[in-house]
């Protein structure tokens, strides 16, 4: 608490309260409004923020149910949300256990062990994770290609593909992880190899154990980066199937098929947990963001 | 004993299956991605056979993955900028040329009506010549047969021939079907009633050239333009994809159709990456000064309400923009028309749609701006600003004359890295805009809202043209671009390893 107040400061709380507020108001409306709009009937009503007669069509057909309205005209779902939802969750959910076992190995050996190269390796790691891989696409697409004529579950039009590619974006990660384990005393594994444990078992046994707090930050953070990405997943992924959410959400609002009441729903089934989870474990998220860009 | 057998084993059988897989590239004349895999294997044994390379085996894969999905495509693409690489030159000289002396014409004096009956097994084919008839034996075409014999015959076969709509019926499997005669020339149905000879398009000369059959035109490869060109200039499609040198980046310069969009949209994307860091720095400041002042209640809501569009995911809310601003059915059009009675083209006004994409990436960018303030804040002594207070300086006063100041240093390197990620904020302009409105007079897909990135991509990925050259020429470009900006942060961040 200062010591010195000024008598203004009374007004300018207020003032600060109520501009916060009314901030606020105007950062929410797009997502009021979206919620609003998937409760109307219609692709292209309109209405007030709270809906006159609220209709459960978009998210029916968001649930992937046919919709029957009051004049008997049966909808079909437009596209397989839930289908979408399932990929990008599974290519998610594998691309992070991958990403953060091979991380959590390569920050182990960067922050414990000596070997030639590892000052240049950690710094071109930084200078490349700022390249972003749209622009190498044409090249990305060539190798799945060639890769696809031999190995058929690596080649486009797969998950596996997108997984892969996923893990080029490790470094941020490795530096993530590196930087926890640098803070944690090495006095314990040294203390365990001299007991006659193995380099392995030291990592395994005794710096894990330590460590999942970061795993579990370094786990989310890859999982809301893989569910977001949209650039690769758009040029490899075909078939309305096998997209990830991020690249078939757009097909909605497509100028000769707008469905913007469908498009809500959809967008507000999808969007939610991922925006849970991301506001549950923002403390986390923030300081691995944070952490991860700058800090040695 | 038996782990070492186990991991002696699990690696050979790796090898093996990357052996293979170098082998076939290699056998295709895909050299560059047989060396890729070379390297990869070869450095995959290295590090994990050896002792001394203990500590590389930690870090392979990870390195391993940033090589294959990283490093490579970069330089690869840095490769194809010099290259003619497009959907005209897509293919290996190998490939064009195996794909020119595979193709058929029909000829046109060499034609015989044929008719088909059916029989116990299968359908014989009559065929009925100016000088000679022939006739296949029963081929079982439903069984998927698509070459058969012919032999000379007399006379007809026994019995009725099929009615012209059972011929359409079985019309696939006839137009599959080839017919080699007894001196090992080959027919193809030419039309519902007849079969004509085949004959190879081209004839592959000794001196390189290839002869058009049919037409008698010589065709002579060019090795600097990709094509086998004619004598008055005709090129036979498709091209392979040859070195072009600086061509690419010499198009950028001079091409008035390709240098006037380029500059365009390299100068917006400096103005949209600067005063998006300037937009999103400003809100965040102040909203994380308001956040940090000891008078302010209620700061948990006021936080977790602030940051709510950096947890939505972008993909989401840059949809949900894209419906709101839309000209027609869009709220904040109706908002605007019932508030003052206006209805702005957010999507088809240049200004307009460039003002639509700032405010949209201020709303998805001040809270992780916000954020990051709000570490950095704390990290100032609270007595400057009690003697700020003492000396009568204001809030205002006290932003520019201590907070800044103080904050400027540790800010830079995290500013200049998001100048660089929106530099080449590619999903936020695919998402909204997609570039539109379009450049008039562009002789590639470009927009007035394209950044370089998306421009690349539509140079690469969108419409007919597909010109990956010119693409990865640009793409190159811009990694230079960023490359310095991510050395200019290493210096400045003072990274210690």
């Amino acid at each position: 608490m200062a010591m010195v107040q000024p008598r203004s400061t009374r007004y300018r709380v207020l003032a600060s309260h109520l501009g916060m507020l009314a901030f606020i108001a105007i950062i929410l409306f797009p997502l009021l409004m979206v919620i609003s709009i998937s409760f109307r009937s219609g692709n292209f009503a309109s209405g007030s923020l709270l809906p006159e007669n609220p209709s459960l069509e978009h998210w029916y057909l968001a649930l992937g149910i046919p919709y029957t309205g009051e004049d008997g005209v049966t909808t079909q779902p437009p596209f397989p949300v839930l289908l979408w939802l399932w990929n990008s969750i599974k290519v998610a959910v594998i691309s992070s256990i991958l990403i953060l076992a091979l991380s959590t190995t390569s920050a182990y050996a960067f922050a414990r062990m000596r070997f030639a190269g590892k000052g240049t390796m950690l710094k071109s790691m930084l200078i490349f994770q700022m390249f972003p891989p749209v622009l190498s696409l044409v090249a990305l697409y060539a190798l799945f290609d060639q890769i696809g004529n031999h190995v058929s579950w690596l080649g486009l039009n797969t998950h596996g593909a997108v997984i892969v590619a996923s893990l080029g974006g490790m470094a941020l990660h490795i530096w993530t992880i590196k930087g926890y384990f640098d803070s944690i005393d090495r006095s314990l594994e040294e203390a365990a190899i001299v007991d006659g444990a193995t380099t392995w078992q030291a990592f395994r046994y005794i710096l894990l154990p330590l460590s999942v707090p970061i795993l579990v930050v370094v786990f989310i953070l890859a999982f809301i980066m893989t569910i977001m990405e949209y650039p690769m997943a758009s040029v490899l992924l075909v078939d309305t199937d096998k997209l990830t959410l991020a690249v078939g959400a757009q097909q909605y609002l497509y100028e000769q098929n707008y469905l913007w009441g469908d498009f809500a729903a959809a967008a507000v089934l999808s969007g939610l947990p991922i925006t849970l989870v991301f506001l549950y474990c923002q403390k986390w998220i923030v300081g691995g963001l944070t952490a991860g860009g700058v800090k040695g | 004993m038996f782990r070492v057998f186990l991991k002696w084993s699990a690696l050979a059988a790796i090898v093996a299956a990357s052996l293979y897989l170098i082998l076939a590239l290699y056998v295709q004349r895909e050299f560059v991605f047989a060396m890729l895999f070379l390297v990869l294997t070869a450095s995959a044994v290295a590090v994990f056979a050896s002792k001394r390379l203990y500590a590389h085996r930690y870090i392979f894969p990870a390195i391993a993955g940033m090589g294959l999905f990283v490093i490579f495509p970069l330089m690869y693409t840095v490769g194809i900028g010099f290259t003619n690489y497009s959907a005209s030159n897509l293919l290996s000289f190998e490939r064009v040329q195996d794909n020119l002396l595979s193709r058929t014409y029909r000829s046109e004096a060499v034609r015989y009506n044929f008719s088909a009956y059916q029989t116990d097994q299968g359908y014989v084919l009559y065929l009925e010549g100016r000088h000679q008839a022939l006739a296949t034996p029963p081929i079982d075409l439903a069984g998927g047969e698509t070459r058969a014999p012919v032999f000379p015959v007399e006379q007809e076969p026994a019995g009725e021939p099929l009615a012209i709509r059972d011929i359409i019926q079985i019309r696939d499997q006839l137009s599959a079907l080839t017919l080699v005669t007894d001196d090992n020339r080959e027919l193809s149905q030419a039309s519902l009633r007849s079969f004509a000879a085949i004959h190879p398009q081209f004839t592959l000369h000794e001196n390189g050239t290839l002869t058009d059959n049919q037409s008698g035109e010589i065709y002579f490869p060019n090795h600097e333009q990709g094509f086998y060109i004619s004598g008055d200039g005709e090129k036979l499609a498709p091209g392979w994809t040859v070195n072009i040198g600086w061509d690419n980046y010499l198009k950028v310069v001079t091409d008035p159709s390709i240098r006037g969009p380029f500059i365009q949209i390299f100068i917006w994307t400096l103005l949209f990456a600067l005063s998006t860091v300037i937009f999103t720095l400003a809100l965040g400041l102040v909203l994380a000064n308001l956040l940090q002042w000891d008078q302010i209640r209620g700061k948990g809501f006021y936080r977790t309400m602030l940051i709510l569009p950096y947890a939505v995911p972008a993909f989401i809310s840059i949809l949900v923009f894209k419906g709101l601003f839309n000209q027609n059915f869009g709220e904040i059009n109706l908002v605007l028309e019932n508030l003052f009675g206006i209805r702005p083209d957010w999507f088809s006004d240049p200004a307009l749609a460039r003002t639509m994409i700032l405010i949209v990436n201020t709303w998805l960018g001040y809270p992780y701006m916000m954020l990051l303030c709000m570490g950095l804040l704390q990290s100032i002594p609270r007595d400057l600003y009690e003697a700020s207070a003492m000396d009568g300086a204001g809030p205002v006063s006290n932003l520019f004359n201590i907070t800044l100041p103080l904050m400027i240093k540790p800010l830079m390197p995290l500013l200049i890295a998001s100048f660089a990620f929106n530099f080449n904020n590619f999903v936020l302009i695919a998402l909204l805009t997609g570039g539109a409105p379009d450049i008039i007079g562009a002789s590639t897909p470009a927009g007035t809202t394209d950044l370089l990135v998306s421009y690349t991509y539509r140079i690469a990925f969108q419409d007919s043209g597909q010109n990956f050259g010119l693409a990865a020429a640009i793409a190159t470009v811009i990694f230079l671009v960023v490359g310095a900006l991510s050395l200019i942060n290493l210096k400045l961040s003072k990274v210690k390893v």
